[in-house]
């Protein structure tokens, strides 16, 4: 049986990894390579990274530390934020990651994704869909680390992607990203309803029993947490013991 | 010496970092006269079939990696890797694999609600045992990502299996040849225990 998936995501600024609120109100909460270490010692199930600088919206940070938290950490490496081109995801894959993610160009150029899945492999490519709900819950994507609003529908964003040839969506709610208040269960559901390929749904883990909420009401495949691991004595260990006395499973070790 | 094979396409790095930190000092294999030279070799893999082979073929490598087989020497197919140890595979035209060990190449059968691509950590359960299996419990996780999986055409070449949706053979053999589906390079305590096995393998079974 395919296990659940439990994602620390590490979001990195000039060198550091910090976490927000909202996608606001950066906190410093330490070092990617250390970090990344401790979760390999933990037998974390996978890593996300994701370079949230807004101005500097190149490859280079993530080309730096790469190499160096592969040196650390055997375990899948999902990167993303910045990567403009097919030469850049193959710099990076090269480096030590295993998926490329994409946000702001699966909009305008989704010939992007079908390139990078021509040359390695649909499961090389993680779209990531950021999420708002305006007043009356209707779902509003935005680009650009959130910034910009994309006049396209969450469900023609998702079918235009898995036909390029996305090999699994990250989800990202918003409103619920670093409030500490759970993920948002119709978001992840109606995004399931509507794909056949994985999903890691992301934004407002704050407890255990936000986690067990998510894994029990939607069939999502992985969740990623950031406040969680960062701000809690909470790690993934004790997040799996804690969920496998709901049925759910996670690998043996 | 311990050869990894990289011909531009995927993720080499991981698999070296993997075999180092288990204090093995592997090499880069980019051409084929320095196949000859290796004790073991790897062929690791992501990409698509057809693209990698016809590379293959470009570069010269595929009767260098036949004639190492041939020489009884240990040889380990990762995921792609695997699938290129098969007769032909469906993906992209029908390519001609290596040929190594008789199989096919299909897509997952997602008729049933399944998810495709298979992302994630799944049960490996031993079918037969292996030198590669030493030390490493039976039903622990891997973790697999991959669309297409192999067939192969007689059983005696499954040496393990897993279940997603239907029993995907995730593991082959024939003598000193192996095929992993999986990556061990990225499972951690049990992939690290893998790739140390194969690293002390003669070749024998």
């Amino acid at each position: 049986m395919l296990k659940k998936r439990i994602i620390p995501l590490m979001l990195l600024l000039d060198g550091r990894l910090v976490k927000t609120i909202q996608f606001d109100s950066w906190r410093n909460v330490g070092d990617p390579i250390q970090s990344a270490g401790v979760y390999n010692s933990q037998y974390t199930d996978e890593l996300v990274l994701l370079n949230i600088a807004r101005d500097k919206r190149s490859i280079e940070q993530l080309a730096a530390l790469i190499p160096e938290i592969a040196k650390v950490s055997f375990m899948p490496l999902s990167v993303g934020g910045g990567i403009n081109s097919l030469a850049d995801a193959a710099y990076l894959i090269n480096q030590g990651a295993d998926k490329i993610i994409i946000n702001s160009l699966a909009y305008d150029q989704p010939e992007i994704i079908t390139k990078i899945s021509q040359e390695f492999g649909c499961q090389a490519v993680i779209v990531s869909i950021d999420i708002k709900e305006d007043d009356n819950g209707k779902f509003l994507l935005y680009s650009h680390c959130g910034q910009e609003l994309e006049g396209t529908t969450l469900l023609n964003h998702i079918k235009q992607c898995e036909d390029a040839g996305a090999g699994e969506f990250m989800i990202q709610s918003i409103d619920h990203d670093g409030m500490m208040e759970g993920y948002n269960i119709r978001l992840l559901e109606y995004v399931m309803n509507n794909t056949n390929i994985p999903v890691i749904g992301c934004g407002g883990s704050g407890n255990y029993q936000h986690l067990k909420d998510a894994f029990v009401k939607t069939e999502i495949s992985a969740l990623g947490c950031g406040s969680l691991f960062n701000f809690s004595d909470s790690n993934p260990i004790r997040a799996k013991n804690y969920l496998t006395n709901y049925g759910l499973a996670f690998k043996k070790v | 010496m311990i050869g990894i094979l990289n011909i531009g396409v995927g993720n080499v790095q991981s698999v070296y970092n993997a075999i180092y930190e288990n204090g093995f000092d592997p090499v880069f294999v980019n051409s084929p006269d320095e196949i000859k030279d290796l004790s073991h070799l790897i062929l690791p893999g992501v990409g698509n079939f057809s693209a990698v082979m016809a590379n293959l073929n470009k570069l010269n490598f595929v009767n260098p990696i036949k004639n190492f087989s041939a020489e009884n020497k240990p040889m380990l197919g990762i995921c792609l890797g695997m699938q290129l140890l098969a007769s032909y595979s469906e993906e992209g035209n029908k390519t001609s694999g290596l040929n190594i060990i008789p199989a096919t190449v299909s897509k997952i059968d997602n008729t049933q609600q399944l998810r495709v691509p298979h992302v994630g950590w799944n049960e490996v359960n031993c079918t037969q045992k292996h030198p590669i299996f030493i030390n490493i419990k039976d039903q622990r996780d891997f973790y697999f990502v991959h669309s297409y999986h192999m067939q192969c055409n007689n059983r005696e070449n499954v040496i393990a299996t897993t279940h997603y949706g239907t029993e995907l053979t995730c593991a082959v053999a024939y003598k000193n040849v192996v095929g992993v589906q999986f990556h061990p390079e990225k499972s951690q305590k049990n992939g690290m225990q893998l790739l140390e096995n194969f690293c002390n393998w003669d070749g024998q079974c």
